[in-house]
């Protein structure tokens, strides 16, 4: 037993992008006990998914081993055959992936896909291991146990969908089990679930696991020890409480002091008439309504966050001020004038006013399009900039984004990181020299550094032009960084609004508390006494307040 | 960008920018042998429809010989059932029907194109009607469509351009519309339409450069298809009329050849069957690097 189950030593991996080899993971050093839970920190491009696979001496297309040892249990992973390794995988190692709904086969049974492996492997026949998941799909607390595994994968929720998976990875009741972000596609109440279930089951069957996520006060509910990466290296590695209460490295304070931005001062709202007015709005696709009376204001120079769940109405509250979907009841006014509800019966200034700034960089700029077009198109089609004219503004917006117009201006998007592109997409936006700003969820598909970044120079804008924003989110700690008024949404509807200070202090309405709550702290106690304080209150989810 | 305070990895350095013109050369270089062949196919089929006149040493449709004359020095694959040099009408041959080809499904593309964009932009009433419209054109057995509709209108080079094209368009709407409808949903083209932007800026600027890789895959294929038809109706003796030379007519006139185990008529249909196989190693290709699949991944 004092052996390791899991040994890595000197491990290095290298990448090929554009037929050039890179080395993705430096040598690093791993080990592992039975029954050990090890927390992998660090921003994308880390190596943390990397070293995670690794650990089943598997690598991504692209990628290879270079240097190093795996020992599994006594066994040299690097030196065994394709076929014992996949003896190995899925039966001794199993592996959780961020998105289970991706991961799943669509056009299968919960039940089959939790078959086949021990089927497959001979470990159980189909009879045994049917019984076996309806006895797992039990303890990962999901409902019905019985009948569940019978639905499809777009039948059941995504944090069922990843507590299914988390079933589906013990069908062989393996020694260790690697999950890489499994919570972060998920709500904060949801997550909670989730996280709840995973530390229990891993310490029922005494599993070992390797826990990777960008999210430290994630990574503390759940990890023993901690290890942080950066650039394929390792930072720092202490047992979670030490890691928590006194960490060495400056990169490591670094993460730890990610959540510290504040905005200086609320803007209190002007006596000034709103530059946008949601009044009573309701909207929805079909005969279903998404948004039911909805009614909020937005001032000059101010941030409202609208928080919520996904379904919540969120985005679709967004796409009714743009236009996209015109509302079936209600008016939206921009400066005390009604828009039209269509976008396309909204002239150039009303459209100009009113622009958006997406979730996915990726997909909000053209990959076929040059920096220069992309920025340099609503110039030249709202404000009818030509020429030099045009590209010294193109330039001074890049550098207004703090990004050097030189190196950036002929580059297509592909050739930004994620963060810059999220910067070109509000260059764009401001290009347009408008009142009011949608952030629809700009920072959740970022790491937190480089959102903090973006957060920062968002604020910046925002005094330097007296720009509108409304603030698209769920997560609480961006809202408690930039918002001054805060909208918490619950199924279409509007729960409570109110000024970041009012809502961020009791009491509070049922929903927000339990928002509130669930955003995880960086205290390795913090699960436990949540789920303490929970059962005692007999709160535990969104459903049971509506 | 923020406090970073450790320099990133040495990869995401700037490296000198790589022109397009090199890049391409690049890819070619790295392009597998079937690729290369069918490059190598293109450029020399189409070297020599543009310069048929000078290759040959007679015209057209000057009889230059005995009828039938056997394979030698004079004549080096003989003459056909009028006495015509048969190279110098294998050669022209080139030039009309891949030229004609290519002009049908180019204006193909054109119909097509236009149509399958509009309805991707358009999902109302208009999507309905043009696709609809398109389902009841390809209902019909294309090849036989194109047979009456050529008996109707006449046998011209124009007509039979237009009949076919608009019969081949139906397909190509069909792609258009497909891979559009990937491109309508996406944040980008959202962030163009509320910017106020005109139906054809939509369709050049934001359309258009995302999906030429598919398109042109499926030109290569049409152009196989409408090169195969045009063959077809020609053998059939409604494609193109003589005494323009022309592969399809060239293997029906010299058919009874085959009884005697002559394999000139075959010389055409060769020459058809390698074109057919040049561009479709090409379009392979092509498909393959535009699908993201590259080795390995």
């Amino acid at each position: 037993m004092n052996d390791p189950l899991l040994e890595i030593r000197n491990l290095q991996i290298d990448g090929e992008s554009d037929e050039i080899w890179h080395e993705i993971i430096k040598g690093i050093d791993l080990h592992l006990d039975r029954g050990e839970v090890l927390g992998l920190i660090g921003e994308s491009g880390a190596g943390k998914s990397t070293l995670g696979l690794a650990a089943m001496n598997f690598c991504r297309p692209g990628c290879r081993i270079r240097e190093g040892s795996i020992r599994f249990d006594d066994q040299e992973l690097t030196e065994q055959s394709e076929l014992t390794l996949r003896k190995l995988r899925g039966v001794r190692i199993a592996y959780v992936a961020q998105s289970a709904a991706a991961s799943f086969n669509p056009a299968h049974q919960l039940i089959d896909q939790f078959s086949e492996i021990p089927v497959v492997h001979g470990v159980k026949s189909r009879r045994e291991a049917e019984k076996d998941a309806k006895d797992l799909y039990g303890r990962v607390l999901l409902p019905d146990p019985d009948g569940i595994g019978y639905r499809y994968p777009h039948q059941v929720s995504g944090g069922q969908l990843q507590r299914a998976m988390t079933a589906m990875a013990l069908s062989c009741r393996p020694d260790l089990i690697i999950f890489d972000e499994p919570t972060t596609a998920l709500d904060v109440t949801t997550q909670i679930e989730v996280l709840t279930t995973i530390r229990d089951i891993v310490r029922e069957f005494n599993t070992a696991a390797i826990y990777i996520s960008h999210d430290l006060a994630v990574v503390a509910q759940m990890a023993d020890r901690i290890m942080v990466l950066r650039y394929g290296e390792l930072v720092e590695e202490a047992t979670t409480r030490e890691m928590m209460s006194s960490p060495k490295m400056e990169y490591t304070k670094s993460l730890w002091a990610v959540r510290s931005f504040k905005k200086e001062a609320e803007t209190v709202a002007s006596a000034m008439s709103p530059v946008v007015k949601v009044d009573n709005v309701t909207a929805g696709y079909g005969s279903e309504d998404i948004l039911k009376e909805v009614s909020f204001e937005i001032h000059r120079g101010q941030t409202v966050a609208i928080v919520g769940e996904s379904g919540s109405g969120k985005s679709t509250a967004a796409r009714v001020i743009t236009g996209l979907l015109p509302p079936r009841l209600g008016d939206i006014q921009l400066n005390g004038k009604i828009l039209p509800k269509s976008f396309k019966a909204r002239n150039k200034e009303q459209l100009r006013h009113v622009q958006m700034i997406y979730q996915m960089a990726d997909t909000a700029l053209n990959p076929r399009q040059r920096i220069r077009n992309i920025i340099g198109r609503p110039l030249s089609f709202y404000l009818g900039l030509t020429g030099k004219q045009k590209e010294a503004r193109i330039r001074e917006l890049l550098s207004l984004i703090e990004l050097e117009p030189d190196l950036y201006i002929d580059r297509f998007p592909d050739e930004l990181s994620g963060g810059q592109k999220q910067r070109v997409s509000i260059a764009r936006a401001l290009a347009a020299e408008p009142e009011f700003i949608i952030c629809d969820e700009v920072t959740s598909a970022l790491d937190q550094l480089v959102a903090e970044g973006i957060l920062r120079l968002l604020d910046r804008l925002q005094r330097e032009f007296n720009l509108a924003y409304m603030f698209i989110t769920h997560d609480l700690a961006t809202v408690k960084a930039i918002a001054d008024n805060v909208v918490v949404m619950l199924q279409g509807k509007i729960v409570e609004q109110g000024s970041k200070t009012e809502i961020f202090s009791p009491p509070h309405h049922d929903y927000t508390e339990l928002l509130l709550s669930s955003v995880p702290e960086m205290d390795p106690d913090w699960l436990n006494e949540l789920i303490a304080h929970r059962e005692k209150h007999g709160v535990m989810s969104s459903t049971s307040i509506s | 960008m923020s406090s970073n305070d450790i320099s990133p990895p040495k990869a995401q350095v700037n490296r000198p920018r790589r022109t397009r013109l090199q890049n391409a050369f690049r890819e070619i270089l790295k392009a597998p042998i079937t690729a290369k062949f069918g490059m190598l196919v293109i450029l020399t089929y189409g070297f020599v429809a543009i310069f048929a006149p000078f290759l040959t040493p007679y015209s057209e449709t000057e009889i230059v010989g005995p009828e039938f004359d056997v394979w030698g020095n004079e004549f080096i694959l003989g003459t056909d059932g009028l006495g015509r040099d048969m190279l110098t009408r294998l050669l022209f041959g080139a030039r009309n029907t891949v030229g004609i080809a290519f002009i049908t499904t180019l204006l193909a593309f054109v119909i097509g194109g236009i149509m399958g964009l509009l309805s991707a932009i358009y999902t109302g009433w208009f999507d309905q009607v043009a696709s609809r419209v398109v389902d009841v054109l390809m209902a019909i057995p294309q090849l036989i469509f194109a047979l009456m509709l050529l008996t109707i209108f006449g046998t011209s080079i124009p007509i039979l351009i237009i009949v076919i094209a608009t019969l081949d368009a139906t397909r190509i709407f069909r792609v258009t519309r497909a891979v559009s409808l990937n491109v309508v949903v996406l944040d980008y083209f959202e962030a163009a339409r509320l910017r106020g932007e005109r139906i054809f800026w939509l369709c050049i600027r934001e359309i258009l450069p995302n999906i030429t890789a598919p398109l042109l895959a499926e030109f290569g294929l049409r152009f196989c298809f409408v090169f195969l038809m045009i063959a077809a109706l020609s053998f059939l003796g409604l494609g193109i009329q003589p005494p323009t030379a022309d592969w399809g007519s060239m293997v029906r006139e010299n058919a009874v050849l085959i009884t005697y185990g002559d394999i000139t008529p075959i010389l055409p249909a060769i020459a058809i069957a390698i074109l057919t196989l040049g561009v479709n190693f090409l379009v392979d290709w092509f498909l393959h690097k535009s699908s993201g699949l590259k080795d390995g991944h």
